[in-house]
């Protein structure tokens, strides 16, 4: 069986019918009893339950899946990895992701497709631009490459856009962060789940977290469609579900769940090689490696949990696009979805500990998550094998809201995503 | 798009509307409300998946009104004017 990817593990096996190939992870019956469950096979679950096993040595671990792994967010969003936050606690959290997302395809032995392409925020007039300075100050001063662009500068990276000068939003400029880019979503997901069944984890498909075992007020595993498990600590990275699981404990969380949506036109060859967003229009564009473009936008304004995005925020989004690339307008939609994002007052996620003791949270990552799964995953895989915050996420806690230290990126970094 | 039901104008498109937030969260009152008591009024909220009386704004009109409304299959089961007691 061939376990390890390599230029010549696909060589030999391209010689052999490709017939050698072992699973990418194992379908194990679950175990009465863990070390740790983790609730949420998205990225930032199967990461936690990596780091579990990679970096604290606590290998006997589930991962419980409601449905497919990859199958929520992580599998649904628009895969831009970018650290464009404004506090110098949001900066070390996804600083630290954003560094480990450039050597994860090697660390994972699973290619994760990162592209650090650069990313371009056009602005439209000058008050945007004194915000955009203030970002690109902001981002400099915390040790993050950002510069401050011209239109002309715009126009080098990306020149299909409407720089019209009758546009209903005409380019003053914008913000550039280089080694911001994109990365195969899936990939993240299996990768991890690859390297995590390969250290031991168990990951548990089809199976949904219906309650928690609560003994003596504290959380001592988890009731699921396939019975009883236990364990002595167990983390949840369910994202916009995460109320749901919280009322099951028997506590509120500060969220609110909506709909984004996103969609991908017809493939076409390479037209667009940044990332490319509008502060105007709200709307945001790459090109994946098949060649189709990757398009998303704002939040879907009705608390939702239907997985499916509503027309009238596609209309906005689709008429955003038009705007900044007119030539778009002759492409064909083929595919559009949404999912479900946990929303929290100041943008920001929360890490800690649940008010039910052994049971611990990461959540709230809204419609940014995905450029932060492997410090997510690093911090609840702390929490979880401490029992103690690492000094990254001890801001993040639960507890912030109660006592007033919000860490509010949406006025801080002004960007939703 | 969805149709909503202002029980003023009765049925429009949900683009007219604007989400309020849900129903019943009353604002303390007094010096001595604790700060988790604040905390949980100002953030914390039920989110349910199914069904949730919320206050809604329909903004052509400029009324608040409650809708019972399910969060999973966006089923609106009822529309009322708000008696004014409610936040
Ligand atoms: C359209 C869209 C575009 C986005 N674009 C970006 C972007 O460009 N950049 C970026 O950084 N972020 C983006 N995001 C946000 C990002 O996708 C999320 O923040 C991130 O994927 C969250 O990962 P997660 O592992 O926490 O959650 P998920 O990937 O949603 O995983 C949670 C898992 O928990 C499972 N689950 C739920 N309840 C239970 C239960 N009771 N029992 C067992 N399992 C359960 C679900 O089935 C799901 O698989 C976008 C999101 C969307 C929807
Ligand atoms: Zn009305």
């Amino acid at each position: 069986m061939t376990r390890r990817y390599s230029a010549l593990s696909l060589l030999k096996e391209g010689l052999t019918g490709h017939r050698g190939w072992a699973p990418a992870w194992r379908t194990p019956v679950p175990k009465t009893s863990y070390d740790a469950i983790v609730i949420g096979g998205g990225g930032h679950g199967l990461a936690a339950a990596y780091y579990l096993a990679k970096t604290h040595g606590i290998r006997r671990t589930a991962v419980l899946e409601k449905g497919w792994i990859g199958g929520g967010n992580t599998g649904r969003n628009t895969t831009v990895i970018r650290s464009n936050y404004f506090y110098p606690e949001s900066v070390a959290l996804y600083g630290l992701s954003h560094r480990l997302y450039k050597s994860l395809s090697a660390e994972l032995n699973y290619n994760i497709m990162f592209s650090p392409r650069g990313m371009v925020t056009v602005c439209h007039s000058e008050a945007e631009m004194e915000i955009a300075a203030r970002t690109v100050n902001a981002m400099q001063i915390n040790g993050v490459d950002a510069e401050l662009f011209s239109s002309e500068d715009v126009r080098r990276v990306a020149p299909i856009y409407n720089f019209s000068p009758k546009a209903r939003f005409p380019v003053h400029g914008g913000v550039w962060q280089p080694s911001a880019g994109v990365a195969r979503h899936d990939a993240v997901a299996w990768g991890y789940a690859r390297a995590a069944s390969g250290l031991g984890v168990d990951i548990i498909q089809n199976c949904e977290a219906l309650g928690f075992i609560i003994e003596a007020g504290r959380c001592r595993g988890v009731e699921t469609s396939l019975g009883p498990i236990r364990a002595e600590r167990t983390g949840m990275a369910v994202a916009g579900h995460s109320s749901a699981l919280a009322a099951l404990a028997g506590f509120k969380l500060p969220i609110n769940s909506y709909a984004l949506q996103a969609c991908v036109s017809e493939p076409v060859k390479p037209i667009l090689d940044t990332v490319v967003t509008s502060l105007g229009t709200g709307t945001y564009v790459s090109q994946s490696d098949k060649g189709e473009l990757v398009i998303g936008g704002g939040l879907d304004r009705i608390p939702s949990y239907a997985q499916r995005g509503n027309l009238p925020v596609l209309e906005t989004v689709i008429a955003g696009l038009i705007e900044m690339f007119p030539a778009f307008g002759q492409l064909k939609l083929m595919r559009q979805w949404a999912g479900i994002v946990d929303v929290v007052p100041d943008s920001s996620p929360i890490i800690g500990e649940s008010p039910l003791p052994g049971l611990y949270l990461n959540c709230g990552w809204g419609t940014g998550g995905f450029k932060a799964i492997p410090a997510g995953g690093t911090m609840l895989a702390h929490l979880l094998a401490k029992g103690a915050h690492h000094p990254i996420s001890r801001p993040f806690d639960l507890s912030r809201f109660a006592k007033g230290r919000l860490i509010d990126e949406a006025a801080g970094s002004g960007i939703a995503h | 798009m969805q149709l909503f039901p202002c029980p003023f104008c009765g049925p429009r498109d949900e683009t007219e509307f604007h989400y309020g937030g849900e129903a019943g969260n009353v604002r303390p009152e007094g010096a001595n409300v604790s700060a988790d008591f604040w905390a949980n009024y100002l953030w914390f909220r039920a989110n349910p998946t199914g069904p949730s009386r919320e206050i809604w704004m329909h903004m052509t009109c400029g009324e608040f009104f409650v809708m019972t409304r399910d969060a999973s299959t966006h089923v609106v089961a009822d529309s009322s004017p708000n008696s004014g007691r409610e936040p």
